[in-house]
């Protein structure tokens, strides 16, 4: 049997004893200065726990952002360039299967084959890139490429439509009866202006693989950030989920506005400053 | 063919477009030629395979759905349909440039023009970076644009509609070519600088002895500077010859019909315009025989034959069977005599619509950093006063952002004044809230410009014109509604079985009409028409305007008439009023505005205003205004017209123009009359 006294003590200990509105301008103060208190299941604090999966998460990111955009941008200007041709048709296929086939899927296809041609398996326990890059790497670019496949259909289908688009803009047809060569109508005209839906949807993927990468990081057996959130809901771990919220939140905004940013590079008429 | 000065010819050219619903003839067995240094016109309404056969010349129709089937280009003797890629780009830009309709598309909103200027500079003619930034300068100038070191750097949104024509004047002049191609270079712009750009590109011609090509479908742009005219109907040229031949003695109906059905500046005012009736044949299955047939006045058995191009006199051919006896005076001479459009007498005293002190202030906020912004007025409608009698029409002429358009929405209480007062029949309308402006919503309504995006394409046109009918419990229920639908369409010469269409499955000048039934439906007392016809063909635009004329005779319609159109709105005005950025300049009587305009703004207008007539034209001197419309941020002090005035001295500048009567009924806002 509790008593009343162990409650209050506890109450006050994690301080619901005061208002509501100083408790919440108490977590704002805490958000500002990054002290997001302790964990309520592993009482560390809260960023320790966060800070190393992160670091995970993002690199993973990352290497799936930049296995997309290789792929995506060549595959999807081909297509473009020779829609309805049997070139097209291919690179439909295959898009069209990277969006149906589940990341965590392919992820499992992956390891098998690694496993049956090479017997060879990924390592299990992580290693940061600065303390080993190789074992780092070879670790890492598995669900890179799971995810990335993924990842380069929705940019590739992305970029064909908006380059099928771009080509049947006035000013390709003026670049043409200028007699500008075919190569630098494509390169020099038509991709700068249909590269900027495709900008749009690598942000929202690259925010979304933050904090949704929960089943191919249990696939692949990394502690990520998807892992860690799981985690911490089956806990009833409120600091924990407050905190990954928060930075989810954040990794959205942050994308979004670099998003913003790279539009003014590419589209003079967004420039600040100009008339 | 052995003509050493033929540059161009174009030898019995057949362009087909495959389709889903089958193959568009697009063009059929075309046949021109073009000399050094000559202008050509090609004329004809959308549709009629005018630009469909210069972008098979350039080799850049749209693949792989439009191809040339059969015929030749010979351009100094090569033919260009047996070229290579590779040859062909080399001679795009260098020997053959081509100018598009659209300045405001087509130029790379991401490039500075510079770089547009300078590529095929670069291409063609391998100039280094210096040589080639040299000649872009020198290019700029040439075509008139101010501080061309610094507009280098600058991006196609920086430069207003006539600059950025000129640019791509600058570009298609950059190599030299030997002949010009222009897509209807001025149709998107406005009539003083529409009259800037021809002149310019007239005088080039001249000066670089550049063969030009221009096609178009404004009848007076060709009067003015056409050397030599083909017509177009229906993917074959119907008549060809000189301009002084095709505009004095036409020898095609169709031709005699374009002629006749553009209202004129030079002429008396009509009380009907001629129009062609009828629609252009559908090109996936055109009629046997002649294709004009149809809609032709002087039709006759023998014209169920396929007439041929013959010449009629030397160097004018047509394709009609009775060209020799229209060349004869046989027929076509029995012109309808037409009435002079009388005055219509609005009643005297009792106004309908009246507007004091009108005034439409946008506020804007312009970024200059990133923290940091100017808040500034656009004035797009200042002091503006005018009213209309019952059964009356005025119209409201000026250049594009001279306000005429939010005035209109002003008055259908789109948008609230920021000052001044709105009087319908006596109750002032211009504060009122939604509810009081339900009833008054009814009797004022309005007719788009485009008729292809004011109708909502899933709704049927029984559904679009009962809507309101409905909404506003006209009728009492859904038979009645489908009654008075199919009267509507019936009141403006559609057919009652098309309710049941969709709007994709009308032409434009039928969406239009479908438009006017809408707003009759409501039984309005007041309509404004906001460029009613400026989207629709010379031929269609006729038959437009005499039902827009015959619905105010029968129903005792007022019309606010908003075009730039200046022939057009002569037609059909009773009195005019020319605005200019957000001031109205003139408001008069149509008939003395027109024969004795008093502003210099519209003098200006008028002079720029092409007349269908070669002879005519060739004897007016040019007279185009210089200079650009100003930005409405920044309006000129004083008079707003001071910058570009001929008669402006110091006391323009400083002093804002009342408008004041000087004769009676003519208003003017000028210092110096």
């Amino acid at each position: 049997m509790v008593t009343q006294e162990t409650i209050d003590a506890e109450r006050a200990r994690l301080g619901l004893d005061r208002p509501l509105g100083v408790q919440f301008a108490d977590w704002m103060v805490g958000l500002v200065t990054l002290d997001l208190g302790k964990s309520m299941w592993t009482d560390r604090p809260v960023t320790e726990e966060i800070g190393l999966r992160l670091e995970l998460t993002m690199q993973v990111a990352i290497m799936a952002t930049i296995f997309a955009v290789l792929i995506a941008i060549p595959l999807g200007t081909i297509s473009a360039l020779f829609k309805d041709t049997w070139v097209d048709y291919a690179v439909r296929l295959i898009t069209i299967a990277g969006l149906a086939v589940p990341s965590f899927w392919l992820g499992m296809i992956i390891i098998l084959a690694l496993l049956y041609w090479f017997n060879w398996l990924p390592p299990i326990t992580y290693t940061p890139i600065y303390v080993d890059p190789v074992a780092n790497i070879s670790q890492l670019i598995w669900p890179a490429l799971a995810v990335g496949y993924r990842y380069s259909a929705v940019v590739a289908r992305m970029v064909r439509s908006s380059i099928v688009e771009v080509m049947k803009e006035d000013y390709i047809r003026t670049a043409r009866a200028k007699g500008v060569f075919e190569k630098l109508v494509v390169a020099r005209h038509a991709m700068r202006n249909a590269l900027l839906p495709a900008i749009t949807v690598i942000g929202l993927e690259f925010a979304f693989l933050i904090g949704g990468l929960v089943v191919t990081e249990q696939v692949f057996n990394l502690n990520g950030l998807g892992k860690l959130f799981v985690q911490a809901v089956s806990r009833n771990d409120f600091t924990l989920i407050q905190a990954i919220v928060m930075l989810i939140a954040v990794v959205f905004i942050v994308t979004n506005l670099i998003v913003d940013l790279l539009y003014a590079l590419f589209d003079p008429r967004i420039r600040l400053g100009g008339k | 063919m052995s003509d050493s000065n033929v540059l161009l010819s174009v030898e019995d050219l057949h362009v087909h477009f495959v389709t889903s619903r089958g193959v568009v003839r697009a063009v059929e067995g075309v046949s021109y030629q073009v000399r050094r240094g000559e202008v050509l016109a090609i004329v004809g309404e959308s549709g009629c395979g005018k630009s469909v056969s210069s972008l098979a010349i350039m080799r850049l129709l749209a693949k792989p759905a439009g191809r040339v089937v059969h015929g030749k280009i010979m351009f100094e003797g090569v033919n260009l349909l047996d070229l290579t890629d590779e040859e062909m780009r080399e001679r795009r830009g260098r020997d053959i440039s081509m100018i598009f309709q659209e300045p405001m598309t087509s130029l790379n909103p991401v490039l500075p023009i510079g770089l547009q200027i300078m590529e095929p500079l670069f291409i063609h003619l391998k100039m280094t970076e210096e040589q080639a930034r040299a000649r872009a300068v020198e290019l700029l100038s040439l075509v008139g644009i101010t501080d061309p070191e610094r507009r280098l750097d600058q991006y196609p949104h920086q430069f207003s509609g006539g600059m950025r024509q000129r640019v791509m004047i600058a570009i298609g002049l950059a190599c030299n070519p030997k002949l010009i191609i222009a897509d209807e270079p001025t149709t998107a712009l406005d009539v003083t600088i529409q009259a800037q750009i021809l002149e310019l590109m007239k005088e080039l011609s001249r000066k670089l002895n550049i063969a030009l090509v221009i096609i178009t479908h404004n009848l007076g742009v060709v009067a003015r500077y056409a050397d030599r005219v083909n017509v177009m109907y229906a993917a074959r040229v119907v008549e060809k010859g000189t301009a002084d031949d095709v505009f004095l003695r036409p020898r095609h109906p169709y031709a005699m019909g374009l002629m006749r059905s553009v209202p004129r500046l030079d002429r008396p005012r009509g009380a009907k315009l001629e129009t062609i009736e009828g629609l252009p044949p559908n090109l996936l299955d055109p009629p046997k025989g002649c294709r004009f047939a149809a809609r032709c006045q002087f039709r006759a058995d023998i014209c169920a034959q396929d007439p041929a191009l013959e010449e009629i006199e030397p160097g004018h051919l047509s394709a009609c069977l009775r060209a020799k006896e229209i060349a004869a005076g046989e027929i076509g001479r029995e012109q309808t005599v037409i009435e002079a459009g009388g005055k219509r007498e609005g009643r005297a005293g009792e106004k309908l619509l009246s507007v004091t002190g009108l005034k439409k202030f946008f506020e804007v906020t312009r970024k200059t950093g990133t923290f940091s912004s100017v808040k500034s007025e656009v004035r797009a409608v200042n002091d503006v006063s005018f009213d209309i009698s019952p059964g009356e029409t005025l119209g409201l002429v000026g250049e594009s952002g001279c306000g005429k358009t939010t005035v209109g929405r002003l008055i259908l209480r789109l948008e609230t004044p920021t000052e001044g007062a709105i009087k319908f029949k006596g109750q002032d309308i211009s504060k009122l809230g939604a509810a009081e402006l339900r009833p008054i919503r009814r009797k004022i309504q309005v007719i788009f410009q485009d008729p292809y995006s004011s109708l909502n394409p899933r709704m049927t046109i029984g559904q679009i014109i009962a809507e309101p009918l409905l909404v506003y419990k006209i009728v009492p229920d859904a038979a009645a509604a489908k009654k008075r639908v199919a009267e509507l369409l019936e009141a403006v010469g559609l057919f009652a079985y098309m309710a049941e269409r969709y709007p994709h499955e009308m032409s434009g000048g039928q969406r239009q009409r479908v438009g006017i039934a809408r707003a009759l439906a409501m039984e309005p007392e007041c309509i404004v028409c906001d460029e009613p016809v400026s989207a629709l063909d010379v031929s269609i635009q006729g038959q437009i305007i005499n039902l827009l004329e015959n619905l105010q005779k029968r129903l005792g319609l007022t019309y606010l008439f908003i075009a730039h159109d200046l022939a057009v709105v002569r037609h059909i005005s009773d009195r005019v009023a020319v605005m200019y950025l957000g001031r109205m300049m003139e408001l008069a009587d149509g008939d003395a505005l027109y024969a004795e305009p008093l502003h210099p703004y519209t003098k200006a207008l008028l002079d720029a205003a092409p007349i269908p007539d070669p002879s005519i034209e060739k004897s007016r001197a040019a007279r185009t205004l210089g200079g650009e419309i100003p930005s409405p941020l920044r309006p000129p002090s004083g008079c707003v017209f001071h910058t570009r005035c001929l008669l402006a001295d110091d006391a323009c500048k400083a002093t804002i123009p009342e408008i004041r009567e000087v004769k009676p009924g003519h208003l003017v806002a000028c210092l110096k009359v």
